[in-house]
């Protein structure tokens, strides 16, 4: 507002001018301090994690990243990774394929097909799927979730099962298995990925919207040819985001997933494990060393999650290059 | 979008203060109630012990340890806590391991273990203890139930080998010949058998491996431990998972300590251990098996060493016993009091009995003089 020369050489005599650089001063400090705060908090905890890490990874006998077993307190430690690090990225791959495709629709659904007066109360009640604790997710799936999901796993079992992926090998046995603890991580991020999405649909420009239809356009070419386009680094981003609360989940997996050392392509078959869930069940009775261990797939899951957050931050910043 | 949600989730967190506010309050209420008069059961036991309790000093007094055992601990806190005012004992569960290394770096005052201490953990109590060392106490019996879910299968009789097979996937059907021996007359299904063990690990556990590595014949070729090694089969967490699984899935088998097994009304079946009938999964025939177990501790170390391969009659094999862990010399001054207070409630005859009808096994007597003579010279 002052920014012509003159306003500025009369605002030089007033003399709040001067307080307010004051303040100014101590709001740049404390928000600078804040800043290198957050640095050093990260900074500690990635050494922590390092530090314990390296005192068990000294001493582990097996290889830590093809290992299968967990028995960081045997008489001969022997853990490793594989297995975790399996289940966690198919569990959230089998959440991912089910929840991005609903949540378009949904957030399509809100933004563009339905009337204001239904849309607002939907948005709310898909914002409070997040509001659930994933506890309760975890009770929801364990009792009414793998009863109920039978008839759908043999139903994969019999027409789907040539692909290997959705064969079962143990006839009898409940679905607490990864595609079971998918479908449920898929409703867990439902709501993140739609509130993200679809509030990037609502800013599609008017114009864009506009001209397509006027060029004759239905309203679902509109949609693809203006709003999906248009929407596609938020979806990417949104995605991103509900794929790092999958990746981390604990409780509600622990619950659901009946664990086994085992790594199975076999998605229908119980077994398997996640790294949170792994490390939720396995604190408690571990002693000091068995807590090195699990810090150290703690770091582990530390690093996936980075790396999963710095691609979407590249294909996000390739793709603006196209859509300005 | 943010500023949308701003309102809601202020209004979320209201609404979940006053949910939890009120939960908290009629938590405080319903434990109120059970020292008071409205619910007769225990303000029976409780008034019948207070009576024998003595107290001794004052202020807080802190331990933490095995899960196994917490229940029996919170029966024990409300009885002596209604009864000695001015003593608050709060015991933090969090697992065994986790306990044990509390107590050894003084946080509590003594520690519920699963299993005794290793010398190595001997040695590091020496620390705190200064003037003596950490002492392992055995205090709450337990056995394990091996639940089932069979239908038309009432009374199934197994044994240590057969067992280990089972949870090692070597047997996979009900029908099996091993079995089927055991069971003469019986008509077991040809299903295959969905065996449950625990995904956490469990001091539980540890108690079964071992019973499958000294009973199974040869047959369960791991080593014991609070990790399940066993081949094949499904998991669940916690035991109140494993009773659920075995509640809800046909032809399945599962192990899970008494208290589980009576609150979920599941079948347990016997145990044939080369005594002339099967041992019934009881709290009587758990006792007998404590009142024969050897002292493996020295000087005032009570650990036990349990007899797995008992063939004696009515001796159930199965079965668990946790310790409480303090220091035979050198406590700290200002808990041992309350400490010694305590534990005398704990292993009298009011306090034993008083954890049996939470499906614990009350130990027998011969066992409880052992304790009761150790806990008056601790200082």
């Amino acid at each position: 507002m002052t920014s012509s020369p003159p306003a500025t050489s009369a605002g030089r005599d007033r003399r709040p001018r001067r307080d307010s650089r004051v303040g100014d001063k101590i709001f740049f400090n404390l928000s600078r301090g804040s800043g290198i705060l957050l640095l050093v908090i990260m900074a500690a905890i990635a050494g922590f994690l390092a530090y314990r890490s390296g005192l068990a990874l000294s001493k582990d006998e097996g290889n830590f990243l093809t290992t299968f077993e967990w028995t960081p307190d045997a008489p001969k430690p022997v853990f490793g990774i594989a297995v975790l690090a399996f289940g966690t990225v198919i569990s959230a791959l089998v959440a991912m394929a089910i929840a991005v495709p609903v949540a378009i629709g949904v957030a399509l659904f809100i933004s563009h097909y339905a009337p204001r007066r239904i849309a607002q109360p939907f948005a709310y009640l898909v914002d409070l799927l997040a509001a659930v604790p994933s506890i309760v997710y975890g009770l929801w799936g364990a009792l009414y979730l793998v009863p109920h999901i039978n008839g759908l796993t043999a139903w994969m079992d019999q027409y789907l099962g040539w692909t290997y992926v959705f064969k079962t090998t143990m006839p009898g046995a409940t679905p607490r298995n990864l595609f079971t603890v998918g479908i449920l991580l898929a409703i867990m991020v439902l709501p993140i990925i739609t509130a993200v999405t679809r509030e990037v649909f609502r800013q599609v420009p008017r114009m864009h919207e506009e001209a397509a239809l006027a060029l004759g356009a239905t309203r679902w070419e509109m949609i693809r040819t203006a709003v999906l386009p248009f929407g596609r680094p938020g979806i990417i981003s949104a995605s991103m985001l509900g794929l790092g609360r999958a990746l981390g989940e604990t409780i509600a997996v622990a619950t659901v997933l009946s664990a086994n050392n085992v790594l199975s392509l076999h998605i229908l078959d119980p077994g398997g494990g996640t790294f949170a869930q792994n490390i939720a069940l396995k604190f408690g009775e571990a002693l000091p060393f068995g807590r090195d261990a699990l810090m150290a797939s703690g770091l582990v899951l530390f690093v996936i999650t980075l790396l999963v957050n710095g691609a979407a931050r590249l294909i996000i910043a390739r793709r603006k290059e196209y859509s300005a | 979008m943010k500023l949308q949600r701003n309102g809601r989730t202020k209004a979320l967190a209201i609404g979940a203060m006053a949910l939890v506010g009120s939960l908290s309050l009629a938590a405080c209420g319903s434990d109120n109630n059970n020292s008071s008069t409205s619910d007769p059961k225990a303000s029976g036991s409780a008034g019948a012990s207070a009576a024998q309790i003595a107290c001794a000093g004052k202020g807080q007094l802190l331990a933490a340890g095995s899960t196994a055992q917490s229940n029996a601990i919170d029966v024990w806190k409300a009885a002596y806590g209604s009864a000695c005012s001015g003593t608050t004992i709060t015991y933090g569960g969090g697992g065994s391991g986790a306990g044990v290394q509390q107590f050894n770096q003084g946080k509590v005052s003594f520690a519920g273990s699963d299993s005794p201490l290793k010398p190595a953990e001997v040695d590091a109590s020496k620390a705190v203890c200064k003037t003596g060392q950490g002492i392992d106490l055995p205090m709450v019996g337990g056995l394990i139930s091996i639940v089932y879910n069979v239908d038309g299968v009432d009374n199934l009789v197994l044994d240590g080998p057969t067992l280990a097979k089972i949870f090692d996937s070597q047997i996979t059907k009900w029908n099996a010949p091993e079995i089927a021996k055991l069971n003469p007359g019986v008509n077991l299904p040809d299903a295959d058998i969905q065996a449950f063990h625990r995904s956490d690990d469990s001091g539980t556990t540890d108690n079964l491996t071992k019973y499958l590595s000294k009973a199974g014949g040869g047959a369960w070729s791991y080593p014991s431990g609070k990790t399940w090694a066993g081949k094949g089969g499904q998991s669940a967490n916690g035991s109140a998972g494993l009773a659920a699984q075995v509640k809800q899935v046909k032809n399945s088998i599962s192990y899970v300590e008494l208290s589980y097994a009576q609150t979920n009304s599941l079948k347990s079946a016997s145990i044939n251990t080369g005594a002339s009938k099967p041992v019934a999964a009881t709290a009587e025939n758990a006792a007998n098996t404590f009142a024969k177990a050897k002292v493996a501790g020295t000087g005032s170390d009570l650990a036990l060493e349990l007899d797995y391969a008992t063939k004696d009659e009515g001796s159930y094999p199965l079965v668990l016993v946790t310790y409480e862990i303090v220091c035979d010399k050198g406590n700290k001054a200002d808990t041992l009091d309350a400490v010694k207070s305590f534990l005398t409630y704990t292993i009298s005859d009011a306090g034993q009995q008083a954890i049996g009808s939470k499906g614990y096994v009350p130990l027998p007597k011969e066992l409880v003089s052992k304790v009761q003579q150790v806990v008056p010279t601790l200082a």
